[in-house]
């Protein structure tokens, strides 16, 4: 079972809580598209992929980014068994949507240079370094289910 | 994954509005490598003070950023441009490689703190393409 400190708890929530899904969401997503473009492979049928500007005014990629920052949501709120809640999102992305999950690491880094750039100054190393863990745990337990 | 013309273009624009600043962009991201990533620390062990903002921190960081503007004007050609660096890295500081890409994204974090306008997506994206290209560089005499 994953160990928080107290610092660790109240950094996630209050990152979150500051967070507004619907910008922070899309704007990782389309990051992760445009920064690694390989990652594009899951999205053949969002529509216009082609460029930086296409994937930024994407609707369907906003919208997902939407969901998935809302998924991540289900993680905060459950901390203590993040694996357990993860389970079965974790079958879905090896069984159904076949994602190599060495993608989520690739979102996981730009959610952390979104939330840098949202919170300037305040994402210290300490807030960096908790941040990533909270991810890192995220990831793992996506991953948990591929055999 | 070599840098088209467009991303050595990207890269040098960009350097040229945040140079002055790159003192600061070093001191914050070797800090902050630091403390998120604990395992580094093992390299430093002869500082008295590992803490951010330190003087050994502040003054590493430097060191750090104009290796970084060595690497910009050396952009066409980094493997050449950086084979004394190669070398001092590979036969006396012996920096394990894996760990060129742990600092590459804490500089890119700091970036995105300190030029959230100017780090847009396509800048980060030749950027991360450049600290890829400093990182094999940096690796070339290792073996």
């Amino acid at each position: 079972m994953v160990e928080w400190t107290d610092f660790e708890r109240a950094t996630i929530a209050d990152i979150f809580s500051k967070m507004s899904y619907e910008t922070v969401g899309p704007a990782a997503l389309t990051r992760c598209l445009i920064v690694y473009p390989w990652t594009q492979r899951y999205f053949g049928n969002f529509g216009n992929l082609y460029n930086a500007a296409a994937i930024m005014g994407n609707p369907n990629v906003a919208k997902h980014g939407t969901t998935i920052l809302h998924g991540l949501d289900r993680a905060v709120k459950n901390m203590d068994d993040i694996k357990g809640t993860y389970a079965e999102l974790s079958v879905l992305h090896s069984e159904k949507l076949h994602v190599d999950p060495d993608n989520f690491k690739l979102l996981a880094d730009c959610l952390t240079v979104v939330v840098a750039a949202q919170f300037g100054k305040a994402f210290t190393g300490e807030v960096q370094a908790a941040f990533q863990k909270f991810l890192a745990v995220v990831v793992s337990s996506l991953g948990r289910q591929y055999h | 994954m070599s840098l088209t013309e467009k991303d050595k273009a990207t890269v040098k624009a960009l350097w040229g509005k945040i140079s002055k600043s790159s003192d600061a962009i070093g001191a914050d991201a070797l800090g902050r490598m630091l403390v998120v990533y604990p395992q580094t620390k093992t390299y430093f062990t002869h500082w008295s003070d590992l803490s951010p903002n330190s003087a050994p921190v502040k003054n590493h960081g430097k060191n750090v950023m104009s290796g970084v503007a060595l690497a910009v004007s050396k952009i066409d050609d980094l493997t050449a441009g950086l084979l004394d660096l190669s070398e001092q890295h590979a036969f006396t500081l012996r920096v394990d490689p894996a760990n060129f890409k742990i600092l590459s994204h804490c500089i890119l974090v700091v970036l995105a703190i300190m030029f959230p306008k100017e780090f847009t997506p396509e800048v980060h994206v030749a950027m991360d393409k450049f600290f890829c290209g400093v990182s094999l560089a940096l690796s070339e005499k290792y073996r």
